[in-house]
């Protein structure tokens, strides 16, 4: 092992103080920024889950109120979804990583960065007054006439703090366009670019284009509330089913603007691990835009039991069909690219091995959602919650934890506790799989979601996955601990410590504030690994390419 | 068979053999699947572990056949499932002419049904066995849905307008009946049983429980209660002639054509402004507030009910309404 030492001077020690964090306009800082608000929402989101899963030990419901219930399982689903899920990835690991990879000094504009920040933590705060103030029942969903006319909670502060957040969302997305656009180093073209970068570009697409229709959709509700205009009510004329066409108009694209940047995760990721470039970088690449764009007609395979028309049914499921064929075409590329390859089992390639087994599980529950016939019976039961589990926990944290783990040397310059850090990820992997398994079986038994309580013989399942969700809150508070510790403690890391291609890799870890002490120039493609090391070249590398 | 396996509820009405037929089909396909991937996973990371830290992958990442394979085998899985889902979907939503018709209400926090027959009912439905049935599905307040495990059907009920299921139950027993979208505080409590009994136990069900009125009646005596005769009836009318108008098509004042449905007949109630019928005038005012959700679950029962027309004057009268 070679001892690798800290560099003099890094972003993280050029300038000091309360203010210098605060008002910083580095976009690697914005990115360690968004990691303590996230961070702070995901514990939070995790304390409601943990209260759910407690009640629910239980076929009555014994522990808290019915009204308390249904608070919780709100705020969960809010927190988690607006304030940890969406922001995550693009937030912590895009804004620190991205404009490296591109051989950027910064994002195209550091101070619509930091403001989306500061507007994301306004909305955030917005949300937590909510919740102070009472907070809010009426699921993540909104769905009137219940919240519009019926709920007491506080709908109107909760709505504001997602309203706001949408912004931090499209300044996020608006950034990320201009810096790929607009900022890559000499040499790096479109098809030189990481498949990271591909992915988060793919996501911007979505948050700028999607996250409008959820303000607006808001806006009316806060409207319909206030001074009952009317809009979604039937009493006048309204129509409460037109809510639940615009609120998934952006929240079925949302699934994307959360599941995108954990695949983009994973090809940086197996690349890196494997030593190969990633197979069918094009396919990889163009699926995620694939997704992108799909993900914006397919709303209604939300509504099959809604009264929506039959015949719109049908053309959604089709659509929705589709959506299958992008991200079998990623799975596979990703599992051929280990064919071959160098292969080393570390901390974040074991993230990306569960994310592999758990998105194909969470993808292929989402064709049976698809299928009509079959999502009249499991629509709005547990098979629901189990499916969407898979994708954000299984797809998103998987990806979002192999990021973190992946770049964390680069953010610290330290190496973490590996023996803790596979601890950990056993931990969540069981843990999850004992959690939300049983779920679908409950789902498929036809156990409601939102249910306070259950008929008796639903119980067994129950514990089961009450039990996982503690093995699974053991294993998610692990990485909180061994990564601080690592800041005092950790083993420096050096530049490279994982052997990865990649422009984020030829820089100092951590790296200076303007990321590159030369600019870098690019004369070579993502993932350039060389030649084949048991082969003969065979024409496989032309000449001159690295 | 596949009521036998721990994760399908009982199997209790027509529709569930194809329901859990199209779910065997999907786990099979899954499971395939995520074990295909697994496995490759698995096999490849040990299969191709790195043996030494300089050690660099193998050139391998291109191969238009293995592209095409990945894209065009899941499409054609994907289509198939579809089509199949789709199937079931519409025999689902297909009522056949002649089932017998049930009105369900539902309301924070409770679901009140109606028989045909007139017997009312409160989170509890009594079935025949081996007859088909028709639901007619609104809600008073905010949207609930209805669902019977057993029987695989569900549909939400939403305030301000009809949706229907149907099914033919298939076996004797009580079903649990849950509401699936979330409600307010007792969501979880709205719940109750579904009672599939022999024709002749369901008979003498009916027997045992007093009635005030039929669905029919009770809508013939809210239709005398507020008058509707005074514009609907007789021939000349100002407003079109109702006998045998329910599920037929009509023209439009303001062009096209509706099929005079339940969600028609009840806008046509709340709402008449929205679609006049050709040759008439918007003259009539709504009868929202005037008339509950069952009273118009029950006039439309009324309206079902009457005949076509048989004479040459009402056939007349008719004429400028339905061509």
């Amino acid at each position: 092992m070679i001892a690798h030492e800290m560099p003099k001077s890094h972003y993280l020690n050029a300038e000091h103080g309360l203010k210098s964090w605060l008002l910083t306009l580095d976009h690697k800082r914005i990115g360690l920024l968004y990691l303590l608000g996230v961070s702070f929402f995901f514990l939070l989101g995790s304390a409601f889950a943990m209260l759910v899963r407690l009640e629910l030990l239980t076929p009555e419901g014994d522990l808290m109120s019915a009204d308390a219930y249904n608070h919780v399982f709100t705020m969960h689903g809010v927190f988690m979804v607006f304030f940890f899920l969406i922001p995550a990835i693009p937030g912590v690991l895009g804004n620190f990583a991205l404009p490296i990879m591109i051989g950027a000094k910064d994002v195209a504009f550091p101070k619509l960065n930091l403001l989306s920040w500061y507007v994301f933590m306004t909305g955030g705060m917005f949300t937590m007054y909510g919740l102070l103030s009472g907070g809010v029942d009426t699921g993540w969903t909104f769905y009137p006439p219940y919240s519009s006319l019926y709920s007491t909670s506080a709908v109107l502060p909760v709505g504001l703090g997602v309203f706001i957040n949408g912004f931090a969302s499209i300044l996020t997305g608006v950034n990320f366009m201009v810096t790929v656009h607009r900022m890559r180093a000499p040499g790096m073209t479109w098809f030189r670019l990481p498949l990271f970068v591909w992915g988060q570009y793919a996501t911007s697409l979505v948050m700028v284009l999607g996250t409008p229709v959820i303000a607006i959709t808001l806006v009316l509700l806060v409207l319909e509330r206030l001074f009952h205009f009317g809009i979604f009510d039937a009493a006048k004329g309204g129509d409460p089913v037109l809510f639940q066409h615009l609120f998934w108009f952006y929240s079925h694209p949302a699934v994307y603007i959360m599941i995108l940047p954990a695949m983009a995760v994973i090809s940086e990721v197996i690349a890196a691990f494997a030593r190969k470039r990633i197979f069918g970088y094009h396919a990889v690449a163009f699926s995620s835009i694939g997704i992108a764009v799909l993900g914006f007609f397919v709303w209604g395979h939300h509504m099959y039991v809604s009264s929506q028309s039959v015949y719109a049914g049908v053309v959604f499921s089709l659509l929705t069909m589709l959506v299958a064929i992008p991200s079998a075409i990623k799975v596979f590329n990703w599992t051929f690219t280990l064919y071959k390859g160098a292969v080393a089992l570390e901390m974040p390639m074991l993230y990306a091995m569960g994310f592999l087994g758990l998105f194909t599980i969470g993808g292929l529950t989402g064709v049976f959602l698809a299928t009509l016939g079959f999502d009249v019976h499991v629509h709005d039961t547990y098979f629901v919650v189990a499916h969407f589990h898979y994708v954000m926990v299984g797809g998103t944290i998987m990806g979002y934890l192999g990021g973190l783990h992946f770049w964390w040397p680069k953010m610290t310059g330290r190496l973490y506790s590996t023996f803790w850090g596979k601890t950990s990820g056993w931990l969540v992997f069981v843990g999850f799989n004992l959690t939300f398994f049983p779920q679908f079986l409950l789902g498929m038994q036809g156990m409601p979601r939102r249910y306070h309580a259950y008929p008796e013989e639903w119980q067994v399942l129950n514990v089961l996955s009450s039990a996982g969700a503690s093995v699974l809150g053991v294993g998610l508070i692990l990485p909180v601990i061994y990564f601080l510790w690592s800041l005092r403690a950790g083993r420096v890391a050096g530049p490279n410590p994982w052997g990865a291609r990649g422009l984020e890799w030829e820089t100092s870890s951590p790296p200076p504030t303007l990321n590159f002490d030369e600019p870098p120039v690019v004369d070579h493609e993502a993932y350039d690994y060389g030649p084949p090391t048991d082969e003969p070249a065979a024409g496989a590398a032309p000449a001159g390419a690295r | 068979m596949p009521s036998k396996l721990p994760f399908f509820p009982e199997q209790a009405s027509s529709f569930a053999g194809d329901v859990d037929a199209l779910t065997l089909w999907l786990i099979g396909m899954s499971a395939f699947f995520t074990l295909l991937i697994a496995g490759l996973v698995v096999i490849f990371a040990l299969r191709f572990r790195r043996r030494s830290p300089d050690q660099v992958g193998t050139k391998f990442d291109e191969s238009p056949l293995l592209e095409i394979t990945w894209t065009v085998i899941p499409l054609l899985i994907v289509l198939f499932t579809f089509a199949w889902g789709a199937k079931v979907y519409f025999r689902l939503y297909r009522a056949p002419a002649g089932a017998a018709e049930f009105h369900v209400t539902g309301k924070q926090w409770m679901w009140k049904t109606q028989h045909p027959t007139g017997q009312r009912e409160i989170n509890e439905l009594h079935l025949p066995v081996g007859e088909p049935a028709k639901l007619l599905l609104t809600s008073e307040d905010v949207i609930h849905s209805f669902f019977i495990p057993a029987f695989r059907v569900k549909t939400d009920v939403v305030p301000g307008r009809f949706t229907t299921m149907w099914f033919t139950p298939t076996r004797t027993g009580r079903y649990h009946l849950f509401c699936t979208e979330y409600c307010g505080t007792e969501h979880s409590r709205m719940i109750g049983w579904v009672t599939v009994q022999e024709p002749e136990a369901y008979q003498d069900w009916l027997a045992s429980v007093p009635v005030p009125a039929t669905l029919r009646e009770r809508g013939e005596q809210v239709f005398a209660r507020l008058g509707c005769a005074e514009c609907h009836g007789g021939t000349g009318g100002r407003g079109p002639a109702l006998e045998g108008i329910a599920g037929r098509e009509v023209e439009l004042a303001a062009g096209g054509r509706v099929r005079a449905d339940e969600n028609y007949l009840r806008e046509s109630i709340v709402d008449p402004g929205a679609k006049v019928v050709a040759g008439f005038l918007p003259l009539m005012p709504s009868f929202r507030g005037q008339v509950d959700e069952e009273e118009i679950g029950a006039l439309i029962s009324y309206l079902k009910s009457l005949p076509e027309p048989t004479t040459a004057a009402a056939a007349a009268a008719s004429e400028s309404v339905i061509r």
